[in-house]
Parts: structure tokens; sequence; C-alpha cells
């Protein structure tokens, strides 16, 4: 299907949820916030939220240091 | 001709030197600045100089102090972000440093919220010293903010933050700052408070260990109210520590990406 992630389009075939998709990007889901379409979605519904094609994420992932 | 003196403007009907323009306003002064520079001996004032009139070790009242902000500072800037209220979630490197730049150019009121101790690692970025090892850091800072701008209200917090006191600590700020050092936790505070009911704006960091290019931390948009300064990928670890010049620059990043908030402008 096809996304929209942090501005840019893909093509994602291996994902259905979005916990699926940071998987599939590599990205750890307690280091990311996820906008999904402009709402931002809460940690533990990742495995629940399935993606549809033309969806839009924003993906921002946190590294340590402060 | 006009002048200035401790940046309040002074009209002279006739010429005057310095030294006897001491002696009418503050005959006790030792040390006299004129335009930004230490005046060594007796000289002609002229239109639109700027005086300053020190006695040594003397501080100025609040009041004073304010009234020198003011007069520094933009017109109008002042004014706007006084009666600003700024929340700082962690005050390790990122956030003892942008309180201090926050204070400095004057935010009225500061929420500081840290359970940690000053320890001595912290020396070489954070901004303690060495007399403070051991204290809270919230206390340690208020006690370093209060000594830079007595003007400013500093409400501190020795608490762990969590989802549960998010909304009682900073429900009320007008922007807030993330200022931790683990991933999790800077994830964690950020998907708390973009779920409040809140319109209020949110900074956050992630990327600058190391001593990489100080060019490739920026600001972002990346949300509908968050922003995102760092470079996005330079995580602290072994072999990458922590330091202060590129500490300092993201933390400042986002002290300017407040203060632009607080004027009505966007940060990127």
């Amino acid at each position: 299907m096809q996304l929209t992630i942090n501005g840019q389009s893909r093509m994602v075939e291996a994902a259905s949820t979005v916990a699926d998709l940071l998987k599939y990007l590599q990205l750890e889901t307690d280091r990311v916030v996820v906008e999904l379409n402009r709402e931002i979605l809460s940690a533990d519904s990742h495995c629940a939220t399935r993606l549809q094609d033309g969806d839009s994420l924003e993906l921002i992932q946190f590294v340590g240091g402060g | 001709m006009q002048i200035y003196i401790n940046e309040q403007p002074h009209t002279c009907e006739a010429a005057i030197h310095l030294h006897e323009l001491r002696d009418q306003h503050k005959p006790d002064a030792d040390v006299l600045i004129v335009n930004g520079f230490p005046a060594a001996t007796d000289q002609e004032l002229k239109d639109g100089d700027r005086v300053t009139l020190i006695r040594r070790g003397e501080q100025p009242t609040a009041q004073e102090l304010e009234a020198l902000m003011i007069a520094r500072h933009t017109p109008g800037v002042h004014a706007k972000i006084k009666h600003s209220c700024v929340g700082i979630a962690g005050v390790g490197g990122l956030g003892s440093n942008i309180a201090i730049a926050l204070a400095r150019v004057g935010v009225g009121r500061l929420i500081i919220v840290d359970f940690d101790l000053v320890e001595p690692s912290n020396l070489n970025r954070q901004q303690y010293f060495i007399d403070q090892i051991g204290l809270p850091k919230v206390e340690a800072l208020r006690d370093n903010l209060r000594r830079i701008n007595p003007g400013v209200a500093v409400e501190i917090h020795q608490v762990k933050i969590t989802p549960e006191n998010l909304s009682e600590l900073f429900g009320q700020v007008d922007v807030l700052v993330e200022a931790f050092d683990a991933a999790d936790q800077k994830a964690m505070l950020a998907n708390n408070f973009l779920r409040l009911p809140l319109s209020t704006p949110i900074v956050v960091a992630s990327g600058m260990a190391g001593f990489e290019p100080s060019n490739s931390i920026v600001t972002r948009v990346a949300g509908e109210r968050l922003y995102l300064v760092g470079d996005g990928v330079t995580a602290a670890g072994p072999g990458c520590g922590l330091m202060a010049p590129r500490v300092g620059i993201a933390a400042h990043h986002q002290a300017n990406a407040v203060l632009r908030l607080l004027l009505g402008e966007t940060p990127d």
C-alpha cells in the first residue's frame, strides 16, 4: 500500500499495522512519537491500529542524550 | 543634549564631563563605562552617549535590574515574556542551560522539574558548581537562577515525571520543554503531553551527543504543536559522550524556539 511517511511517499507491503511498520523500519516502539493522519497515537495502540492505503504518518524517533 | 545614565534617558542643558556627571548622580561610583567601554580618564560627553555608573560590589535592586533589562532587550519583548510561564522537564545538560537562557532574557515564571541530584560527572556540561555536588538539581538551579535574575519566579518540583502527574505539573504553562536524557523518557513525555486536551506547544530534543558539526543541529516543526531540535541521530553512548558545546547548542536552539513561540513567531 501507498503511505506518506515524514512527507515522503513510500510503497510498503510488509506492514498491516503501525507496530508492523515500526518493526519494518527498525524503530523501537517506546522511543517514537507516531502521528497518524495528524492524530498522535498512544504507544499501547500501535498493535491494534491498522494501516490503510493513503495514510499519512509522521514518525519521530528519539535518541538518548541531554 | 540627551544621554543615557544606567540605561535611563537624561537631558543635559549644557556640555558636561564624565566625572562631573558622576559627582552629580552617583558620587560613590568607582567604575565608569561610556558606550560599553571602561573610561580610564575624564572626558566630555556627547549627545547620545550611554553612561553606566557602577559601585563595585553593589547589587542593583530587582526594580533597577528590571529597568536595565527592559532597556537592553528589544522594546516590547520584555513586556510579553515577563508574563509568560515555561515548564522545563529535566534540568540536566539541556534543561539547566535552557533555564539560564530564559531567566537572562526575562521569562517571568519557570517551573523546573527533576528528581535527580548533582553528581561530579554532571559538571562536564550542566550549569552547576563544584560546591553544589549532592544537592537536588532543582534546588541548586533555583539558587543559580536567583543569583542571575531574582525577578524570575522559579517553582521547583523534585519528583519523577510520569503520565499521571504531567497535567498537574505542566497544565498551566505557555510552552513545555522536554529536556530529558533517556530516549524512552523523551518519547513518554512527548506522547503523553501531546495527547492532553491542550494547545500548548512542546519543544523536544533528539541527537546532540559527540562533537559532530554544530550546523547539523536544527530546529524543525514536527507536528501541530511539536517542535524538534537536534541532529536526530547522534545518540549518547560508549565512545560518543555528551559534551558542553554541542549540548549547549541544542539547549539554546530549544530556548530560542521557546522565545519565538512566546513572541508569536514560528520556531523554524
